[in-house]
C-alpha cells in the first residue's frame, strides 16, 4: 500500500523549541483512508517525541477532583504546561431561584452550596439579610451562632484533611476525621432534625433552641478532638512522603495570592494575616480570644499546618462560648420576621393573620442592598444582597470563596507534575456545589 | 517571606476594629476614599451613597479601570483586594443595569461598592479590570455568562458556568424565564438530538493528538479557524 509523508498540521499551543531552537514536528504517515500511525513511518526515520505534547482530561467524573471538576492539561513528558479548568458541571441557578423566593425559602439553598458547612452557610446567610432589615440578634443566639460557625469549620477541616490524606495515599486520617466529623453530625440531628442541609437559621435567630444535654455531647467533642488532631498530627507533619508531596508545591506568594483574590485559608498559608472575624468582625468575634494561623512559603504544606491551626483555634473559641452562653430568647423580638408563637397563632386571630402574612407574603426589607462578609472554612464567603422593598430579593449574590480560590489553579499548577495537579486541586478545598451554584 | 498584617497603614492609635451595632439604613460615616477619588477624578465620580454602613459610589462605567488602578497603587487607598464583580438587574425594566465592584483595603481595613450603571439598548461593555486584579479572571467571565455584559481587554473572554455552545441567552437577565426557554421534553429532546462532541472547545481540539480520529466536519471547522487565526 502506498503511504504518504505529512506533518500533523494542526498548531501546537505554545511550540516547545527543540534542541536546535527550532520547532519540530513529528512526521506522521496517513494511508489511503486518511489513518495515520507511527509504525508506517518510513525506514530509518524515527518519531520526534520532543516537542509532543500530551492532552489529559482530568474529570469531571473523577474521584480525584473533589466533585465535577474538569482539568484539562497539556502535558510535556509528566510536566504540566497548561491547566484550563472547566466548571459548571453542577450549576444549578441558586441565584436565579433566589430571585423567586421569601427571603426565608432561601435558606436551604445556602446549605447545599457547601454542604460541609451548610450550618455556616445558613448563618452566613442570616447575617445578610438581618442587616437588610435591620435587626439585631439576640445574645443567646449570636453565641449560639459562633458554636455554629466554628463547628462547621471543624468538620470543613476535617473532610479537607481526611480527603486530601486520601489523595496522597494515606488512608487511616480519613476514617479518624470522619469519625469525629461523625459526632458533629450527630449534634447537628439533635439539635435541628438533619445532619448534612441543617436550614438551621432563620431571619432573627435559629430555628430552634438547643435541646437538653447538647452541651454535654459538645463538651464529649471537644475532649476527643484535639486527640485526633494530635495522632493525625503525629502521623502527617513529619512523614516523609507527606512533606515530600506538600513542600513547595502550588507555591502562592503573599502579592500574588491578594491579587488573586485569594481567602481563608490559601490567603493565609501566603502570609497575609487576613481573617474577616478579625478585620471586619462580626457575632462579636473581636471578644474572644483567638490566633490567626499565618503560614511563610504558601505551599500546600503550609495550607495544611494552618488548617490544622485552625481546627485547633475554633476548639478554643467553642470553648469560650460555651462558657459564656447565656439563657434567654434565641429569636429576636420583631414582628416583620419572628412567627408568632404555635399556641397563639391556633388560638387568636391576630397572630393567625400574622402567621398567614408572614408565611404567605413573606417579611419585606427596606429598599437597600448589603454585603455582610463570614470568614467560611474556605474563604471570604458574603451574600450581596438588594431589596427592592418587595418580599424577594432583586439579586442574591453569592461571593464564592473556592470560585475565586480555584481560578489560580492554573497559575499554581504549572510547570508541576502530573501527580502533584491532585495535591495542588486538594489543597483549595474546593466544594463544586459552591463553585457552580 | 514576611508577614502582611491587615491594618498596617492605619495610626497607630486606630482601636481593632468591632462587630457594628445600630448601622442606621440611610447615612453615616463615609468611606474616605469617596472624597479622595473626587479630588482625583473630579466630574468622573457621580454620587454616593452610604446604605447600612457601606459606601457606593457611582462613577462612569468606561472609566473603571483607570479608577481601580489609582485607588489599587495609590499609598493612601491601597485597595489591594478584589472581592467581588458582580452586576445587577432591576425588576423595573426601565431600570438601567448596574454593574458593582466590590473592593477591600487590606491595610486601611476599608470597604468600597462602585457602580456604574450601564444602558441596555446599547453595546454592553465595559473595560476589564482583569489587568488589575486577577481575581476578576473569573468573575467577569461569570458577569458575561449570566448577564452578557462584555468585558473589553479580558483576556479570556468565554462562558463558564453554561458551555461554550450555549446559545438561550444569559440566564441571571430578568428577561430569561426561569424554568429556562424550552419545556423539559423540548430539552430532553435537543440533548439527545446533540453533537456530544459540540461542548468541547476548539482550542483543546486543536491541541489533540487525535485529530485525525474527529470526525470530518470538525477537522474542516479547525482548519478553517487555523486559517483565520
Amino acid at each position: 500500500m502506498a503511504t504518504t509523508t505529512r506533518t500533523l498540521d494542526v498548531p501546537l499551543s505554545t511550540p516547545m523549541p527543540g534542541p536546535n531552537g527550532t520547532v519540530r514536528r513529528a512526521p506522521l504517515t496517513a494511508d489511503a483512508s486518511g489513518m495515520v500511525s507511527p509504525i508506517d513511518l518510513p525506514p530509518g526515520t524515527e518519531p520526534d517525541m520532543e516537542s509532543e505534547r500530551m492532552l489529559i482530561n482530568i474529570g469531571p467524573q473523577h474521584p480525584a477532583t473533589h466533585g465535577v471538576l474538569r482539568l484539562l492539561l497539556e502535558l510535556d513528558g509528566e510536566t504540566v504546561i497548561r491547566c484550563v479548568p472547566y466548571i459548571g458541571y453542577l450549576h444549578c441557578g441558586f441565584e436565579k431561584l433566589g430571585e423567586y423566593r421569601q427571603y426565608n425559602q432561601i435558606i436551604p439553598w445556602t446549605d447545599r452550596e457547601v454542604y460541609l458547612n451548610s450550618m455556616g452557610n445558613n448563618i452566613a446567610y442570616a447575617l445578610g439579610a438581618e442587616r437588610l432589615f435591620g435587626i439585631e440578634i439576640t445574645p443567646r443566639c449570636t453565641v449560639l451562632r459562633v458554636i455554629a460557625m466554628e463547628l462547621s469549620r471543624i468538620i470543613s477541616h476535617l473532610v479537607w484533611l481526611g480527603a486530601t490524606a486520601v489523595d496522597i495515599g494515606a488512608l487511616t486520617p480519613f476514617f479518624w476525621t470522619f469519625q469525629e466529623r461523625e459526632t458533629v453530625y450527630n449534634l447537628w440531628e439533635s439539635w435541628v432534625g438533619a445532619r448534612l442541609t441543617t436550614s438551621a437559621s432563620r431571619i432573627g435567630g435559629m430555628a430552634a433552641d438547643l435541646p437538653p444535654g447538647w452541651v454535654e455531647g459538645l463538651k464529649g467533642f471537644l475532649r476527643s478532638l484535639p486527640k485526633t488532631l494530635d495522632e493525625t498530627d503525629r502521623m502527617l507533619t513529619r512523614n516523609g512522603i507527606w512533606v515530600g508531596r506538600t513542600v513547595g508545591l502550588g507555591v502562592m506568594s503573599a502579592s500574588e495570592a491578594t491579587n488573586y483574590g485569594l481567602s481563608g485559608p490559601m490567603l493565609r498559608a501566603s502570609g497575609v494575616a487576613y481573617d474577616v472575624r478579625k478585620d471586619f468582625p462580626y457575632l462579636d468575634y473581636e471578644t474572644y480570644d483567638f490566633d490567626i494561623a499565618v503560614g511563610t512559603k504558601g505551599d500546600v504544606y503550609d495550607r495544611y499546618l494552618v488548617r490544622m491551626e485552625e481546627m485547633r483555634q475554633s476548639v478554643r473559641i467553642i470553648e469560650q462560648a460555651l462558657a459564656r452562653l447565656p439563657d434567654g430568647p434565641i429569636n429576636v423580638d420583631d414582628p416583620r420576621v419572628i412567627l408568632p408563637a404555635k399556641s397563639k397563632s391556633t388560638s387568636e386571630m391576630e397572630s393567625m393573620i400574622h402567621h398567614f402574612k408572614l408565611v404567605m407574603e413573606g417579611p419585606r426589607p427596606p429598599i437597600g442592598e448589603c454585603y455582610v462578609p463570614t470568614e467560611s472554612p474556605k474563604g471570604e464567603k458574603g451574600y450581596y444582597m438588594v431589596s427592592d422593598g418587595t418580599s424577594k430579593p432583586v439579586r442574591w449574590r453569592i461571593r464564592p470563596p473556592a470560585f475565586v480560590n480555584l481560578s489560580a489553579i492554573s497559575k499554581m499548577a504549572e510547570g508541576h507534575l502530573l501527580s502533584d495537579v491532585i495535591v495542588i486541586n486538594a489543597s483549595i478545598d474546593i466544594v463544586m456545589g459552591e463553585i457552580d451554584r | 517571606m514576611t508577614v502582611v498584617l491587615p491594618g498596617a497603614a492605619l495610626p497607630r492609635a486606630t482601636p481593632d476594629p468591632v462587630t457594628p451595632r445600630g448601622i442606621p439604613h440611610r447615612g453615616g460615616d463615609v468611606n474616605p476614599s469617596v472624597d479622595a477619588l473626587r479630588s482625583r477624578f473630579g466630574t468622573v465620580i457621580d454620587r454616593h451613597e452610604v446604605t447600612w454602613g457601606e459606601t457606593c459610589v457611582w462613577i462612569d462605567a468606561a472609566t473603571i479601570r483607570e479608577v481601580v488602578l489609582w485607588l489599587r497603587d495609590d499609598p493612601a487607598q491601597q485597595y489591594d483586594y478584589l472581592v467581588d464583580v458582580t452586576a445587577v438587574e432591576h425588576r423595573d425594566l426601565e431600570l438601567p443595569l448596574e454593574m458593582v465592584w466590590h473592593l477591600r483595603s487590606l491595610p486601611f481595613r476599608r470597604f468600597l461598592r462602585i457602580k456604574a450603571t450601564l444602558d441596555k439598548d446599547a453595546v454592553l461593555e465595559v473595560p476589564s479590570i482583569e489587568p488589575v486584579y486577577k481575581a476578576a479572571n473569573w468573575l467577569e467571565r461569570e458577569v458575561f455568562d449570566m448577564f452578557g455584559i462584555n468585558f473589553a481587554g479580558h483576556s479570556d473572554m468565554r462562558r463558564i458556568l453554561m458551555w461554550d455552545a450555549y446559545s438561550e441567552g444569559h440566564p441571571l437577565r430578568k428577561d430569561f424565564p426561569l424554568r429556562g426557554r424550552f419545556s423539559r421534553s423540548e430539552q430532553l429532546t435537543q440533548a439527545l438530538g446533540a453533537n456530544p462532541e459540540a461542548p468541547y472547545a476548539m482550542e483543546e481540539l486543536s491541541v489533540a493528538a487525535a485529530f485525525h480520529e474527529l470526525p470530518a466536519d470538525m477537522r474542516a471547522r479547525l482548519l478553517a479557524e487555523k486559517g483565520k487565526g
